[in-house]
């Protein structure tokens, strides 16, 4: 017990005293939840907006400032004739045209059908998706307010709840991806490197030939970055309650417990790198490319993994973001309890022992 | 009794490609200072990873203090103390936290253990906080040796422990082994430098993983009795161009200031070489008869063993 405080207390100085790791450690949670949060939101806000209005009528006038009004929209320029709407997209200064036809007043109201063009710029189709379904939110809402009076003969209102995330806020996303992220990352990177490090400097050479059971050399490496990835868990919970306005809904408790699980794996996936490779490099690069990308690609944080193929689908299974990253998702956002959480927490249980298992295989005792 | 006992070890690398050591036999006093002495590549490091449990051999076998060092490879973990060849402690942790974690790792303190280092620690304390990656060749290798001494060891490696290390560390080096002996500590220790031989109580000769000669010094020059020469004359260069012509001369090594030079024949060496030289436009020229060092008998040995 000695021997691993010792050991734990050596860890922590090398990781104290080496500026460059810490600050990845500690500041990299930080720099991604800043990034996420304010600079790289997937929401869409203020976009510009042209307007081509051939009926300059009230009605036109009056859904023009509703658009300006609303938080998406910022209308940015008048446009006189069609022709000019390829230029606007082309300077690519606007998300949307909107057009309004001759008379779209006096045909609304005695008509009562008329129709509004919104033509999008789908280079970006995501965006012009959500842009043009914004705008048109707008337009039913007037339609609405129109037809409180009359009766219509048949009519299918769609009441929509979003849950969970009514706002549609994407903190409420990317703060579990952010987690699950950084902690693959640093987990399973940090680990691998530092005992790479040993056998690199020489300094594993030294305590192989020691009383000490390789296993505990291996093990007591790990704590100190259980505890640092804890604290990246906990830095990266606080940004996002007091910094974001995100709230925790189910138990913290069971939320902080289940990123230890998480951080266990990650760990022992770094063990399972530091047993293979031989240079801090290699472990560095195998961190990255390894794990890092199918992180990013299969933990349905930045694509959904129900539009993948089903080979894809299949080996999302395997990567253990995902269900970290749905754990997180279902505590935090929906507030769900264990029982709704067992398979995940099971299958990555699974994962822990049958990395660990592995890494205690392939450690070697001897040099070679 | 032999505290080291090495029996035909036989060690491979690259799926027996590339021979490290070639049955190599030997045995270490209880209480010796025992030298392997041999160029780069000979296969010393090799050895010394065998004894420590580090490598498995391919053939042969061998025991430390009784253990074998395939079976009892956990007892001879305790009991050995081991300084690889490359400086191989925490360069961002201080002298004094190096030697207390060595210290924790092997069951003891540096309270309790300081008499055993303490001669050699006292020389390095006054700069105990400073990190050992900031220390001198020297002291960095009087920091692994207090390192490699922490724990009483029964039986001490040490890899060229002073490779790389100022003339003067190196004989305090030696003195300091001097004393560890005298305790009664087994000592095996490897190092390039010829020079050192002459520290030890027994050398071996280790080329190419083969040892070529094992006694104590005396013994193995007075084995060798060569028909070497001194020379030395003006145009250095010269010299060691055109004393590598004749047909006579059986090798020739630059020497410090000299070429050392031994003749196939015995008889008027001295005669034969001046004469030549002077034949040859050299001026100053000098010959004297010298007895061989170690490093004309390495290098007569490993000629004959090409």
């Amino acid at each position: 017990m000695k021997t691993f405080l010792a050991f734990i207390t050596k860890e922590f100085r090398h990781v104290l005293r080496d500026k460059r790791s810490l600050l990845i450690l500690l500041g990299l949670p930080i720099v991604m939840m800043i990034l996420f949060g304010f600079a790289l939101s997937s929401e869409v806000k203020n976009s510009n907006v042209a307007v081509l209005d051939y009926a300059q009528d009230d009605a036109s006038h009056l859904l023009i400032d509703r658009i300006n009004q609303s938080q998406y929209f910022s209308v940015q320029q008048y446009l006189h004739s069609e022709a000019e709407i390829e230029r606007v997209f082309r300077q690519g200064k606007v998300r949307l045209v909107v057009i309004f036809p001759q008379n779209f007043q006096e045909d609304l109201l005695h008509t009562n059908h008329v129709q509004v063009r919104l033509i999008g710029d789908a280079s970006d189709p995501n965006t012009s998706n959500i842009v043009v379904n914004y705008a048109s939110n707008i337009f039913r809402d007037y339609q609405n307010e129109l037809s409180d009076n009359k009766k219509l003969p048949y009519s299918i209102e769609t009441e929509t709840r979003m849950l969970y995330n009514p706002q549609l806020k994407s903190s409420y996303n990317f703060v579990p991806g952010v987690m699950t992220l950084i902690l693959m990352l640093l987990g399973a990177m940090m680990t691998s490197v530092s005992i790479v490090k040993e056998k690199e400097m020489g300094t594993m050479e030294i305590l192989l030939v020691s009383p000490m059971r390789p296993l505990l050399v291996v093990l007591s490496k790990a704590v100190p970055y259980m505890v640092l990835c804890f604290i990246d868990v906990i830095i990266i919970l606080l940004l996002a309650v007091f910094l974001l306005g995100m709230p925790i809904r189910g138990s913290l408790l069971l939320l902080l417990a289940e990123s230890l699980l998480f951080i266990i794996t990650t760990l022992s996936l770094g063990l399972l790198v530091s047993t293979i490779v031989d240079s801090q490099q290699t472990a560095m690069f195998l961190s990255l490319v390894g794990f890092l990308m199918p992180a990013l690609v299969f933990s349905g944080f930045m694509f959904p993994i129900e539009n993948m193929p089903l080979p894809l689908q299949i080996i999302s299974n395997i990567v253990p973001t995902k269900w970290y990253y749905s754990i997180v998702r279902a505590i935090m956002v929906k507030g769900l309890g264990f029982s709704y959480v067992i398979k995940q927490t099971l299958i990555l249980v699974g994962m822990t022992v049958f990395f660990l298992g592995v890494a205690i295989r392939k450690f070697k005792i001897r040099l070679a | 009794m032999a505290t080291v006992h090495v029996e035909n070890i036989k060690k491979t690398y690259e799926k027996g490609t590339v021979t490290a050591l070639e049955n190599v036999s030997f045995d270490v006093k209880s209480g010796e200072l025992f030298g392997l002495i041999g160029p780069d590549g000979a296969g010393k490091t090799s050895l010394f990873r065998v004894l420590t449990t580090l490598l498995l051999p391919d053939e042969g076998q061998a025991q430390v203090a009784g253990f074998d060092v395939v079976k009892d490879f956990w007892e001879i973990r305790r009991i050995v103390g081991y300084m690889p060849g490359k400086f191989s402690l925490y360069q961002d942790l201080s002298i004094e936290e190096n030697l207390n974690f060595f210290a924790t790792v092997f069951n003891t303190t540096l309270a309790k253990n300081y008499h055993l280092i303490e001669e050699i620690y006292v020389q390095i304390e006054p700069f105990k906080k400073r990190l050992a990656g900031k220390l001198s060749g020297g002291m960095k290798q009087k920091l692994a040796l207090c390192c490699a001494l922490i724990h009483e060891p029964k039986v001490l490696f040490l890899d060229e422990p002073t490779t790389g290390v100022d003339p003067v560390s190196r004989k305090e080096f030696w003195d300091m082994l001097d004393r560890l002996k005298s305790r009664g500590i087994t000592i095996v220790v490897s190092t390039p430098y010829m020079d050192e031989a002459s520290r030890c109580d027994r050398i071996a000769l280790i080329q190419k993983g083969k040892i070529l000669e094992l006694d104590t010094l005396d013994k193995i020059l007075g084995r060798y009795t060569q028909n070497l020469y001194a020379v030395d004359a003006d145009n250095r260069y010269q010299l060691m161009k055109d004393l590598r012509m004749p047909a006579e001369i059986e090798s020739s090594f630059a020497f410090g200031e000299e070429q050392h030079v031994t003749l196939r024949t015995q008889e008027n060496g001295e005669r034969y070489l001046t004469n030549y030289l002077t034949e040859r436009g050299h001026t100053s020229i000098t010959v004297r008869p010298i007895l061989p060092n170690i490093e004309d008998t390495f290098i007569k040995l490993m000629l004959e063993n090409q």
